[in-house]
């Protein structure tokens, strides 16, 4: 977790991306760019935005700054607090919560040792609870950092903590034996693809 | 039960190639050219035959929506722009469609965007699809190397462009305007209609926004022909659709079916049944979080489409199915909702931004056993006073669900609550 720089300027990198992002819109329409520039400001700041950030995409866009805070504020995947290095986001909406989010939420809570919203003092782990995050035949699921961990239950949530902990990467998306949103154990439509399936689940679970 | 023969989406799974060269195994970029020299008002007649309606939830005309653009260019260019920003609690088919088949969508794009005359389409991604979205760009870079779009897209001499913007967590952005707000760099507030978006969209140029779906399924359409689609299903709610079933079922998973499949036969075949079996079932929401929900009796013999479901009071939405057996706490699963749209609510209009969070307070209570039964009067009477008097659907997206727990649960609530006198008045 990185404290509140004082200030704040694009890396070459940076720079690069933020340059390319504008290059979408068409010329005059510059101002379109600010979400990919705030996300790439956030990229760089370790996963959040500090206020010098914020001015710092106003200028290179020659927005008002507060017109910059407002999309900043607006918008939930942009942090204006620190997050811990693994942001653990748990979907608890419907779908999620009707297979079980209540057990994944504390599994979490018992795993890192913070409640929703808190980040663990090592500045590790933030953990939050959110709404829909359209994976919902994969239910119950959460997101950290940019990947999905799908089919949850509590002892593969804790798994999953375990490894970042010990600096491995665990396996994304479905935890059963799925390879995406089909049915668990066999094809009921593209039947063709069947002995397809059973492989790649099969190869999935190997890796 | 649809025919493996009949189905657009042959990788929604991904286990073939998402890349150029199995798309093309599977008939993507197959001729192009030569459906887009069907030319334009073909093309849109084509689309308008077929019947195909909005695959995002309102279920207009696609090829209607698309007439409404200026038939000739002005000083202001034309646009398309593409709505991934799937958020609806329940919905997770676009991202099948970015992940595994995005060829599909920018050869859709490509042919949309020919017959609306715009040189650019703007797919707005929701910004949690991170992974979706480099699968789409990965497609897109592959169309730009080959020369399926650009300068010269596919041979054709037509200019188009495809690029993604990603949004950055707002469900109020699926709301076309709000989404056309967001892409000009502002906060996602929608905007009053008129004007709408065929005369003043983005960057106060005529825009027209389609799903993804709805544009993911256009080459086929034209391939096959309108008659092929407008075959499938029945009258005025025609073709395939992709289905997400949720929830309690043995099964969840995603498949694209014919319209106007029964519910029962969708969650038998496909999903594994109801956990515990069919006389397990308490209530469905058929059609993501907005749409009222049906009880046991009604799922047994409703069709899923269009019309059959706003029959029942209630709506195809997205088609995301999510299932309820008998141990829900189904007051517990609205007021969730109830949450959900307090959360996402703008702030823009009054009766929407403190309804919603009041909507959501009197849910607590009837949860809790709280409400007393004039409360839950006074409940329906304040999703009537949202209901219709927003600047879009949101209010009435939070309105609704609550309005049909009350039509077919209102015996519970009221059980919840016994005992519980009406707050003196002060």
């Amino acid at each position: 977790m990185s404290d509140a720089p004082e200030t704040f300027e694009f890396t070459a990198d940076s720079k690069a991306k933020a340059d390319a992002a504008i290059a979408k819109y068409p010329e005059g329409r510059q101002r379109s760019a600010v979400m990919p520039l705030l996300d790439i400001a956030q990229r760089q700041c370790g996963g959040w935005l500090p206020m010098p950030a914020i001015e710092y995409v106003a200028d290179y866009l020659d927005m008002p700054a507060i017109r910059v805070l407002e999309v900043a504020s607006f918008y939930t995947m942009y942090n204006l607090k620190p997050v811990g290095k693994h942001f653990v986001q748990v979907c608890t909406n419907l779908p999620c919560w009707l297979n079980g989010s209540d057990n994944i939420m504390r599994a979490c809570h018992d795993k890192l040792g913070i409640k929703n919203g808190e980040t663990t003092e090592d500045g590790e782990f933030t953990l939050l609870e959110v709404e829909c995050l359209g994976a919902c035949v994969n239910a119950p699921m959460m997101q950290i950092n940019d990947d999905y961990y799908e089919d949850l239950d509590s002892d593969a949530t804790k798994q999953i903590l375990d490894d970042l902990k010990a600096g491995k990467q665990p396996k994304t998306g479905s935890q059963l034996e799925r390879y995406t949103c089909e049915p668990l154990g066999g094809l009921t439509s593209l039947t063709h693809q069947e002995e397809l399936r059973a492989q790649k689940v099969s190869e999935k679970g190997d890796n | 039960m649809l025919k493996d023969s009949d189905r657009i989406f042959t990788n929604i799974y991904g286990l073939e190639d998402p890349g150029l060269s199995g798309a093309r195994a599977r008939g993507d970029w197959d001729e192009t050219k030569k459906l887009i020299e069907l030319g334009r008002e073909t093309i849109i007649e084509q689309v308008k035959g077929s019947g195909l309606r909005g695959r995002g939830g309102a279920g207009f005309s696609t090829g209607m929506k698309w007439s409404f653009m200026p038939k000739e260019v002005g000083e202001r260019p034309h646009y398309l722009v593409i709505n991934a920003d799937e958020g609806e609690p329940g919905t997770c088919k676009d991202r099948e469609i970015m992940r595994n088949d995005p060829h599909k969508l920018i050869e859709g794009a490509l042919i949309a965007c020919f017959a609306m005359q715009a040189h650019a389409a703007y797919c707005y991604v929701r910004g949690e699809f991170f992974r979706e979205t480099e699968a789409l760009q990965r497609a897109v870079d592959e169309a730009y190397e080959n020369g399926l779009i650009g300068d010269n897209a596919c041979g054709t001499g037509w200019k188009f462009d495809f690029y993604i913007h990603r949004g950055m967590g707002a469900y109020i952005c699926g709301e076309e305007s709000a989404l056309i707000e967001s892409l000009e760099g502002k906060k996602g507030q929608p905007r009053l209609k008129p004007p709408f978006p065929a005369n003043v969209g983005v960057w106060g140029c005529p825009t027209t926004v389609n799903n993804v779906e709805s544009i993911a399924v256009v080459p086929e359409i034209l391939r096959r022909g309108a008659e092929w689609f407008a075959g499938l299903g029945r009258e005025n709610n025609t073709g395939t659709k992709l289905f997400n079933i949720s929830g309690h079922v043995n099964k969840p998973c995603t498949v694209e079916e014919e319209m106007g499949i029964p519910l029962k036969e969708l969650i038998e075949k496909h999903a594994g049944g109801v956990r515990g079996g069919w006389d397990n079932l308490l209530a469905v929401i058929p059609g993501g979080a907005s749409v009222p929900l049906l009880t046991q009796e009604t799922c047994s013999t409703v069709l899923m489409d269009f019309d059959s479901l706003k029959e029942q009071k209630s709506g195809l939405g997205t088609a995301a199915v999510m299932v309820m057996d008998k141990s829900t706490d189904v007051i517990r699963a609205i007021t969730r909702l109830s949450r959900f749209y307090m959360h996402e609510s703008c702030g823009q209009c009054t009766p929407c931004r403190e309804g919603s969070g009041w909507m959501w307070r009197m849910m607590e209570r009837v949860c809790a056993g709280d409400a007393s039964p004039a409360e839950i009067d006074l409940l329906e009477e304040v999703t009537k006073q949202v209901e219709g008097h927003t600047i879009c659907a949101l209010g009435d997206a939070a309105a609704w669900p609550i309005q049909g727990l009350i039509r077919h649960f209102r015996p519970l609530m009221e059980q919840r609550g016994a005992g519980q006198q009406p707050a003196a008045a002060e």
